[in-house]
């Protein structure tokens, strides 16, 4: 056990854990934040997906010792009230279905839309190939992220 | 308007003020035995008083709860069912919140998410459920105004009497209509007056979903709740021998080790109480992260299971299952079925004289396929909260048949069904492997013996090799072509290990003079179970691209084939029994091929088309496929469906886009092998799932305008969608595609 200040959304959590814990289970299982999904944990589905720093990143293999003081982001933090141009342009578009990767394919692609503010379908396809959808709403998820980059003040 | 008898009879429906603060409670019987009150009041009432129930709540500001009775798991019906309520209330869409109902099956008939049955079973009760709430509220203000009932209107939760000036919001009628007698007759609307029904609405907890709020079993959490997980033996064909947990035991978090079994010796299992691994040894802590490492360090010894036979029970029905013993590998599944097919299977339908028309026919075309085990793949992992003590279980997370599963949990903890509280979340995906919750009985058992609140969690490797499969299948098909190349017989023999996909009374049966069908099951210890659109997911795959194959023998174009086909299943039917309507199923290819722009050509562009009638509803597709750098990639596909009327289009057309693109996925990547027992995946580093760039860049989906009741759509764009890939595939590469997935076979 050791303890980490993490911070997560702007505030500083304190967690006593074993140091190879992923984020993912600090997050979900010792600080109730539990938009942040399980689905595979071995960073090959991106339910998972934070943000460190502006980086799109899978927090089932990142272990808790080796986040340090860099800023974390999940899908609670991303914006105040859902009103992050990527959440609204989901919403617009009616993306989910079960809705259980939703949280991971949003936090992907609005750090894709932090770095490249206007992507190619090619762009979107290649940052988003982490995320799988079971249900299948791929075409809702892209259209959604055109829809997010045309609006302003991504 | 017309007149629609309420079957629900007047008994079953029970006026409730407690409930609501004032408002009214207009409720079904269940409402009765909701959990803070008896349920054993609710037992008086015989079951079927209530076909299906709404559930309507009445604030005195016009607000209106309206509670969804079926799982939700990406289908939409949390939001689609309350809408048909609000319609027939004559609400505005906008007042209406939604809740999702408590599990009661004293009240619910068809509380399921499966077989796309929400809408089609709900429709009728939830109509009446919203008229005969609107009944009574227009009783109440003829009362309250001394005016005639019939001249007065409802509009948007208003109720008016032009005459007298007089109107009023729901809200300030609700505690009278409360008080009005329960009517036996209620008028529901006519389809043209439909407000809500067939307009495009939001998903209800699309805001929640997008922000990350806790909706999924994955996501409870409760004060003092421990992590509890499981370890089966590695294998199909092993059982449990000893668990050595010398050193996992040591670990840090770990509360306990042991093991249970899931089902009694002597209990005779239901329908969706399929388990093979009925001991597995259980592993609890305080975290996920120390539970999933002291998993890994336990070490368990396993032994051959002996075969057995056991009796089950479908639906009152006995059957008797036969788990043989032994390690089993797909080399030999497959080698297993291609012997078996060679024998005579048993023979479902006969039309005319299927052999002398071979005998004569001028052409015979001959194909067989195959399809491997699936695994189901949901997003998110089996998973069930339980706080079970010696009195009392509650249970709470996400299943597709919460009252079947109450039943089996009441038999294995001997407790009553009044003294079990399941509560249903959103799912993280179905699909089927949701209604085989032995996953729920296995977390009341832990919670149970370790006498405290867990969250049981299967890892995706668990839930990868632990699964509930699709089964594997073969089918060879023949058909006979005269000189003149009519179709004039059709011979399809299929089987399946261990179940048989053949539905003999579907097209094109009905549509050949001399038709023969014929099948036959192998048994395996593997576990099987429905999967998104059962047996038909392979019986389409099969018999449409067969269809493919058997038009281009007969220089046909293939829809203008399929047609042909219909015309004569319609105009001179052969045989009884056909369960399909010839009619809609030739207006979901007449839609697509119009839609599609089918007769243009394109050279670079390769069409496969596919169509197929499953689930009460029809859908038709046409898959527009180029190959770049070797690889297929769909460009677009265009999809007819008839299932009735649309209840919310966006919605209908999100989740035919899914059944095409996990159809897709499936298609060209979806396969589970074996090798002694032991399935060769386990997570998606090796088990292919489709992502975004393989998925169709574009798709259009077209419902037939229709004014008939509606009927399920999770399931039948599914099927009929793997057979246009093959088509397509062939058109690409001038070669057949006869075994999946696809991906295996494309050089
Ligand atoms: S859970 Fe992290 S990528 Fe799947
Ligand atoms: S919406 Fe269900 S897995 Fe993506």
């Amino acid at each position: 056990m050791a303890t980490f200040n993490l911070n997560i959304n702007g505030a500083t959590h304190e967690v006593d854990v074993d140091p190879t814990t992923p984020l993912l289970w600090v997050l979900r299982d010792h600080l109730n934040m539990v938009g942040t999904k399980y689905g595979c944990g071995i960073a090959q589905c991106g339910a998972c997906t934070v943000h460190l720093g502006d980086v799109a990143t899978r927090s089932c293999m990142l272990t808790v010792s080796s986040v340090g003081n860099q800023k974390i982001t999940t899908i609670e933090g991303l914006s105040e009230n859902g009103n992050h141009p990527v959440q609204k342009a989901w919403l617009e578009v009616d993306v989910p279905q079960c809705g259980y990767c939703q949280a991971g394919q949003i936090m992907t692609a609005s750090a894709l839309l932090k770095n490249n503010s206007n992507p190619t379908d090619e762009e979107i396809e290649m940052a988003m190939n982490g995320n799988i959808c079971r249900c299948g709403t791929y075409t809702r998820i892209k259209k959604a992220i055109k829809t997010a980059a045309n609006s302003e003040n991504v | 308007m017309h007149t629609s008898k309420t079957k629900i009879g007047r008994r079953a429906f029970i006026k409730n003020t407690s409930l609501a603060g004032g408002g009214l409670v207009l409720g079904f019987s269940w409402i009765i035995s909701c959990k803070n009150t008896s349920k054993q009041s609710g037992k008086a009432l015989p079951k079927d008083w209530v076909e299906v129930n709404g559930y309507i709540k009445i604030a005195e500001n016009g607000l209106v709860t309206i509670m969804s009775p079926n799982p939700e798991g990406g289908q939409n019906v949390k939001t689609s069912m309350p809408m048909i309520v609000a319609d027939e209330l004559d609400v505005d869409w906008r007042d209406v919140i939604v809740e999702q109902a408590p599990l009661n099956a004293d009240a619910f008939r068809f509380q399921w998410l499966g077989g796309s049955q929400s809408i089609r079973r709900g429709w009728e009760g939830l109509r009446l459920a919203g008229a005969t709430a609107r009944h009574m509220l227009i009783e109440a203000a003829a009362k309250e105004w001394q005016v005639p009932f019939n001249e007065i209107t409802t509009k948007g939760g208003v109720v008016s009497h032009k005459q007298s000036n007089k109107s009023a919001i729901y809200g300030e009628l609700a505690a009278a209509a409360a008080q009005m007698q329960v009517p036996e007759e209620v008028q529901v609307k006519s389809i043209d007056d439909f407000q809500i029904i067939g307009t495009s609405k939001k998903n209800v907890d699309g805001l929640k979903i997008v922000t990350g709020q806790p909706l999924f079993g994955m996501d409870t959490h409760r004060e003092g709740m421990l992590i509890a997980m499981i370890v089966h033996p590695p294998a199909f064909g092993l059982k449990l021998k000893s668990v050595d947990d010398t050193k996992a035991r040591q670990m840090p978090g770990i509360k306990d080790i042991f093991t249970i079994n899931v089902f009694n010796d002597d209990y005779e299992k239901a329908f969706f109480d399929t388990r093979t691994f009925n001991e597995v040894a259980v592993v609890v802590g305080n975290s996920t992260w120390e539970v999933m490492n002291a998993k890994k360090a336990l070490k368990i010894e396993c032994e051959p299971i002996e075969s057995s036979t056991e009796t089950r029970d479908r639906f009152g029905r006995k059957w008797e299952e036969h788990t043989p013993a032994g390690l089993e590998s797909t080399d030999e599944h497959f080698a297993l079925m291609g012997a078996r097919a060679a024998e005579p299977g048993e023979v479902r339908r006969k039309d005319g004289d299927p052999e002398r028309a071979f005998k004569n026919a001028a052409n015979i075309i001959e194909a067989s396929y195959t399809a491997p085990f699936l695994a189901h793949n949901c997003m998110e992992p089996m998973n069930f909260f339980a706080d079970v003590t010696e009195d009392r279980a509650e249970l709470v997370g996400p299943l597709q048949k919460p009252d079947l599963t109450e039943q089996t949990l009441s038999a294995r903890l001997g407790m009553p069904i009044d003294k079990i509280d399941i509560q249903m979340t959103r799912l993280g995906g179905g699909y089927g492997r949701r209604s085989y919750a032995h996953w729920l009985v296995e977390a009341a058992l832990i919670s149970k013996k370790i006498k405290a609140p867990i969250k049981l969690i299967y890892t995706r490797e668990d839930d990868m090799t632990d699964g509930i499969y699709r089964p594997s299948y073969q089918a060879k098909f023949r058909a006979g072509l005269d000189a003149d190349n009519n179709l004039i017989a059709f011979h399809v023999k299929t089987g399946g290990i261990p179940q048989s996909p053949l539905a003999q009374n579907r097209f094109p049966a009905g549509a050949v003079a001399n038709y023969l069908a014929e099948d036959w099951t192998i048994d395996t210890n593997l576990t099987v179970g429905s999967f998104r659109a059962p047996s038909s997911n392979f019986m389409a795959s099969a018999e449409q691209s067969f269809l493919d194959e058997v038009a281009e023998a007969a220089s046909k174009d293939p829809i203008e084939f399929r047609l042909e086909l219909l015309g004569r299943a319609k105009a001179d039917p052969v045989g009884e029994n056909n369960d399909y309507d010839p009619d809609r199923y030739a207006g979901v290819l007449k839609l697509v091929r119009e839609k599609s722009n089918w007769d243009t050509t394109n050279k670079n562009l390769h069409r496969g088309v596919s169509a197929y009638f499953c689930h009460n509803s029809y859908a038709a597709h046409v898959l527009d496929m180029v190959i770049q750098d070797g690889k297929p990639m769909v460009e677009k596909v265009t999809c007819a469906v008839d299932c009735g009327i649309v209840v919310n289009p966006d919605a209908a057309t999100n989740l035919a886009e899914g059944g095409i693109v996990d159809g897709i996925g499936n298609a060209l990547y979806g396969e589970l092998t074996f090798k002694e027992g032991v399935p060769q995946k386990s997570n998606f580093d090796t088990y292919r799932m489709i992502r975004m760039a393989e998925a169709p860049k574009e798709i259009e989906v077209h419902f037939v305008d229709s004014d008939m009741a509606p009927t399920g759509l999770g399931e039948p764009t599914f099927p009929p969608i793997f057979a246009a890939v093959a088509n397509a595939l062939y058109k690409a590469k001038g070669e057949r595609f006869y075994h999946q997935p696809y991906i295996k076979y494309l050089s």
